[in-house]
């Protein structure tokens, strides 16, 4: 059931392509041209390198965790710190150099869809900087469930606009950034969040990405002198997956596991687990894995973690995903959260639920290695975000939500 | 147009061939099946094509309708709640060719995907459908529905828009058969206020490099419009209005603005 196209622009595999309106294929095109010229123009490279050095914070720094290792059979387990870049995760680097592109293109309007609002905080933030018009779209659900967050768009500059059609969740939140491209694309750059949509996005993104990898991978050898075992990042729509997995493709011992999101159980039907409950099809402009009906309908996914919360996954995950070269597993709610607080209680590091999901892959992994393993795990967000969810999963907060546990005063 | 023995002209082509001699626009309605119910949308379409519309299209309600705009969003996501599936849009398919009028399917393509491209053209010609209309779709990525269409003779209708290079108008129009759908203005469907002057000039840029007819959608809602758009183009698609209208006002509201628009394609004439 794929479309294999002909020979379409944007491949990877038999996935990917432009699954978009005609009215787009011009900014694409020229997009492409831009990204294309900038990735080998010293003067685009110097600056982005500025950024990340004087204002991201990169080279983000790699933590052993012995303690949290304990509970992951013993296995050696190193932690790429992306939680540590401004805003507090991966998608900083991305946001950055597209931003840059935007300003090279000589657009002064970005836009960007978001679900948890990790996404949307990084483009207000790059908008600021760079001094760009900012719109994010963003599910009406979803900014009741991160109104802190739709807070800190605001604080930033960015105009964020309550998205109330379909489910008002993420996947609405990008078709209403897909409309509002079409109607003003000659002013506007669209600063897709991850490594899906139609080409060049994927592509694009994930090379914005690569430093992840590139300084993951040397910064192993420094310290342990081999390569690990393996490298776990979680899989939303697979962004800092792609990061810290592409430069690790050629290393053929060394094993790519993305975690999704299991929600409630795969067999429950509530989860974002598309490559184990979903099947070939096209959303968002891109040929990949899609949670659907038998009609083909999307179908609404689940998780506790509104970043993995999404029924499409990056075309070059489901290349990876059918060429064998990455492996993908379902990770629950319960064990996500119990990783969650395992790293907090024996790391002192409070991580993202979504990179909670990868620990949890870690955890799961290690038992299967033994102690001889050695495990590079994406940390790609800091928790701050997710306090209010992971007190109210936890039950630290009395009804009133003023940390005055009942009962214990 | 060509045609061959093999290939004849569908019922759309020949219905903008017989406009054309008449020397005015086709009117093409677009309502989405399974709005307000599956029955009711049959209904309204055979009520639209006595009213005056030439050729229909036919919707399939999707869960990501990221070419439409609000009052289309709104009528298929009313259709979908209702448990409306992709093959009662073949079912209005056969209706419409029934009451005389030509049938275009319009729909996302991972509908047609998700069914197989080779079933989905069998059955949409079973029903007698002329083609397909296929917003998301452009003909880079159109492989196996071009060669289903070929199999199938059905007409295959790719869009063109205001930013469309020459280049671009090359690769869409040369993909297309039957008629080629100008997107009237970037955007999403929807009424406005006027239609630019942005429609007539991708009209006359298509034109320079197909002899295809070329049909104008997105923003037309009222008699002056049709009247004004059918002056450089073969045929008038109006969507959002007509859905609003149904909706509002029920099959008797359609029926007076079908009646109206019909008036404005033959005030246009050419």
């Amino acid at each position: 059931m794929t479309e294999s196209g002909t020979g379409s622009a944007g491949r990877f595999g038999k996935f990917g392509g432009r699954y978009v309106p005609e009215a787009l294929i011009p900014a694409l095109e020229q997009l492409d041209e831009v990204r294309r010229k900038a990735m080998v123009d010293p003067e685009f490279g110097g600056e982005l390198d500025r950024l990340h050095r004087t204002y991201t914070g990169r080279p983000s720094i790699i933590t052993e965790v012995p303690r949290f290792a304990e509970h992951c059979g013993g296995a050696r387990v190193l932690l790429k710190r992306e939680d540590l870049n401004h805003t507090g995760s991966h998608k900083i680097n991305n946001v950055l150099g597209q931003a840059l592109l935007a300003k090279r293109m000589g657009k002064k309007r970005v836009i960007a869809e978001t679900g948890a609002g990790q996404h949307g905080v990084a483009t207000a933030t790059a908008a600021a900087l760079l001094g760009l018009d900012c719109i994010v779209y963003m599910g009406a659900i979803d900014t009741r469930r991160q109104a802190l967050n739709v807070a800190r768009m605001r604080l930033l500059g960015a105009e964020v606009i309550a998205v109330t059609n379909g489910s008002q969740t993420l996947k609405d939140a990008v078709n209403e950034a897909l409309r509002d491209w079409v109607a003003n694309v000659d002013s506007t750059h669209y600063i897709l969040g991850t490594v899906t949509g139609p080409h060049p996005f994927p592509e694009m993104v994930r090379d914005f990405h690569r430093i992840i990898g590139v300084e993951a991978r040397a910064q192993v050898l420094d310290l342990v002198g081999r390569l690990p075992d393996a490298v776990l990042a979680c899989v939303g729509g697979g962004s800092n997956a792609m990061g810290i997995f592409h430069r690790f493709l050629d290393d053929a011992s060394v094993r790519l596991v993305g975690l999704e999101a299991g929600g409630d159980g795969v067999a429950s039907g509530r989860h974002a687990a598309r490559f184990s409950g979903g099947t070939r099809g096209v959303l968002h402009g891109a040929s990949t894995y899609v949670l659907q009906d038998v009609d083909g309908q999307t179908v609404e996914s689940h998780s506790v973690s509104a970043g993995l919360d999404y029924p499409s996954v990056g075309p070059e995950h489901a290349h990876l995903f059918e060429t064998g070269r990455a492996e993908y597993r379902p990770v629950t709610d319960d064990e996500a959260m119990e990783a969650f607080r395992l790293l907090c209680r024996t790391e002192g590091i409070i991580p993202a639920i979504e990179s909670a999901h990868a620990l949890a892959g870690a955890m799961a992994l290690g038992l299967e290695l033994g102690p001889e393993g050695l495990m590079l795990v994406s940390l790609s967000g800091r928790g701050d975000k997710d306090v209010h969810t992971a007190a109210a999963w936890f039950g630290l907060l009395d009804d009133s939500g003023t940390g005055d546990p009942g009962g214990r005063t | 147009m060509t045609t061959t023995a093999a290939h004849p002209l569908s019922p759309g082509a020949r219905t903008l061939q017989r406009c054309r001699a008449e020397g005015r626009a086709a009117l093409v309605g677009y309502l989405p099946v399974g709005f307000p119910s599956v029955a009711g949308s049959i209904e309204a379409m055979v009520a639209m094509v006595a009213a005056g519309a030439d050729i229909v299209e036919v919707g399939v309600p999707y869960s990501d309708p990221l070419m439409d705009g609000p009052v289309i969003q709104r009528a298929t996501e009313a259709a979908l709640a209702a448990g409306t599936r992709v093959e009662d849009a073949f079912a209005a398919v056969r209706a419409v060719t029934d009451a005389g009028a030509a049938a275009y399917v319009m729909t996302y393509w991972n509908l047609v995907l998700r069914r197989g491209v080779e079933r989905f053209a069998a059955e949409l010609a079973a029903a007698g459908g002329s083609g397909l209309i296929t917003p998301d779709l452009i003909p880079d990525e159109a492989a196996r529905w071009l060669a289903a269409a070929q199999a199938h003779n059905l007409d295959r209708v790719f869009l063109v828009a205001p930013s469309s290079t020459p280049e671009r108008l090359t690769i869409a129009t040369s993909a297309c058969r039957g008629f080629v759908y100008a997107a009237s203005t970037m955007g999403v469907t929807g009424t406005r206020e006027t239609v630019g002057s942005a429609a007539e000039a991708v009209v006359e840029r298509t034109r320079a490099v197909t002899e295809l007819p070329v049909c104008v959608g997105l923003g037309v809602s009222n008699q002056a419009q049709a009247a004004d758009v059918a002056r450089f183009a073969d045929g008038v698609i109006v969507g959002s209005a007509l859905v609003r209208a149904l909706g509002e006002g029920g099959i008797p509201a359609l029926e007076a603005l079908t009646r109206q628009l019909a008036a404005g394609v033959r005030e246009g004439g050419r």
